[in-house]
């Protein structure tokens, strides 16, 4: 089975890459976005006994930072 | 009684022979050179210095393969049995991903990668790491670094203030760091993370001397202690 995990910043904490990335938009012409926020998915391919609580674990110990980022798990079915 | 460190080499380090040749100048004694697969110390350690660089390439983000590796796990339990730790660039953002340190590492408020002098402000002058400095002394040390703005929650940051865990602030804007900070203490006072580079200013042939003081207090508390 395939997992999604996507790791963003937490709101309130500056985002100079998504600024960049806003500026380079508006740089191409594009107008009418407001907001750009980066963030990272990581994918995972997993055997069925690999449960939710271990997924949160391994987002919460390693894959994502806790102190500055969220992290979201979508299971995808195959 | 013989001082003796260790300096960390993880793969993609990058500082830790700048970094071996400071501690052996400045604080002598014996310095170990362990690789990051080593899942022991060397016995009787005083000192470990985390190094800068960039460890696993900083995959995921910077510091936080290297926070996991073998080593890291006797580093951590050095820390918590009161041996003095130093993490410089790399070795700061590693030892926030470890735990170590409050806060995170992030990339540079102005998006660059900064490698410049910086003048920096002494803010606590007691730690064993910074004794033979000066209250709100100006130095001049160097940084290299993508990943340097520093980051806590306001409450976290109220900590650190209220109990002298800032050891450094930029004098300058320098990565967007929050309350610009440059250094900070865990609790207990032996471990010390920065971004700037004391390593490479100990000798006039580096174009300054004001790193060496960190050395000098390092070794002066450990030795005499």
């Amino acid at each position: 089975m395939k997992v999604r995990v996507f790791v963003s910043l937490k709101n309130g904490v500056l985002d100079p890459q998504g600024r960049a990335i806003h500026h380079a938009i508006e740089g191409l012409g594009f107008s009418g976005v407001a907001d750009v926020r980066a963030g990272r998915m990581i994918e995972l391919e997993v055997d069925d006994t690999v449960t939710d609580a271990a997924l949160d674990q391994m987002a919460q110990k390693l894959l994502a930072n806790m102190v500055i980022e969220n992290y979201s798990i979508e299971r995808v079915a195959a | 009684m013989t001082f003796r460190s260790a300096v960390i080499t993880f793969p993609g380090s990058n500082c830790d022979r700048d970094m071996a040749v400071a501690v052996e100048q400045v604080c002598g004694g014996d310095v170990h050179r362990v690789w990051h697969g080593d899942a022991n110390l060397p016995e009787g350690l005083d000192f470990i210095a985390l190094p800068g660089g960039f460890s696993y390439g900083d995959y995921l983000r910077s510091g936080a393969m290297a926070a996991r590796s073998p080593v890291m796990q006797a580093v951590i339990a050095a820390a918590n049995r009161g041996v003095a730790v130093l993490g410089v660039c790399n070795g700061f953002q590693v030892l926030t991903e470890a735990g170590l340190l409050p806060g995170a590492l992030m990339r540079n408020a102005g998006i660059r990668f900064v490698c410049r002098e910086v003048a920096l402000q002494v803010e606590n002058n007691t730690s064993i790491f910074t004794n033979r400095y000066f209250k709100d002394q100006r130095i001049t040390v160097p940084v290299a670094h993508h990943d340097g703005n520093f980051f806590a929650d306001e409450a976290t940051l109220d900590r650190l203030e209220g109990e002298g865990q800032i050891a450094f602030r930029y004098a300058e804007e320098v990565n967007g760091s929050v309350r610009n900070i440059a250094g900070v203490l865990n609790a207990k006072g032996n471990v010390l993370g920065m971004m700037p580079h004391p390593e490479r200013h100990i000798e006039k042939a580096q174009g300054g001397i004001d790193g060496r003081a960190l050395f000098e207090s390092v070794v002066r508390s450990l030795v005499s202690a």
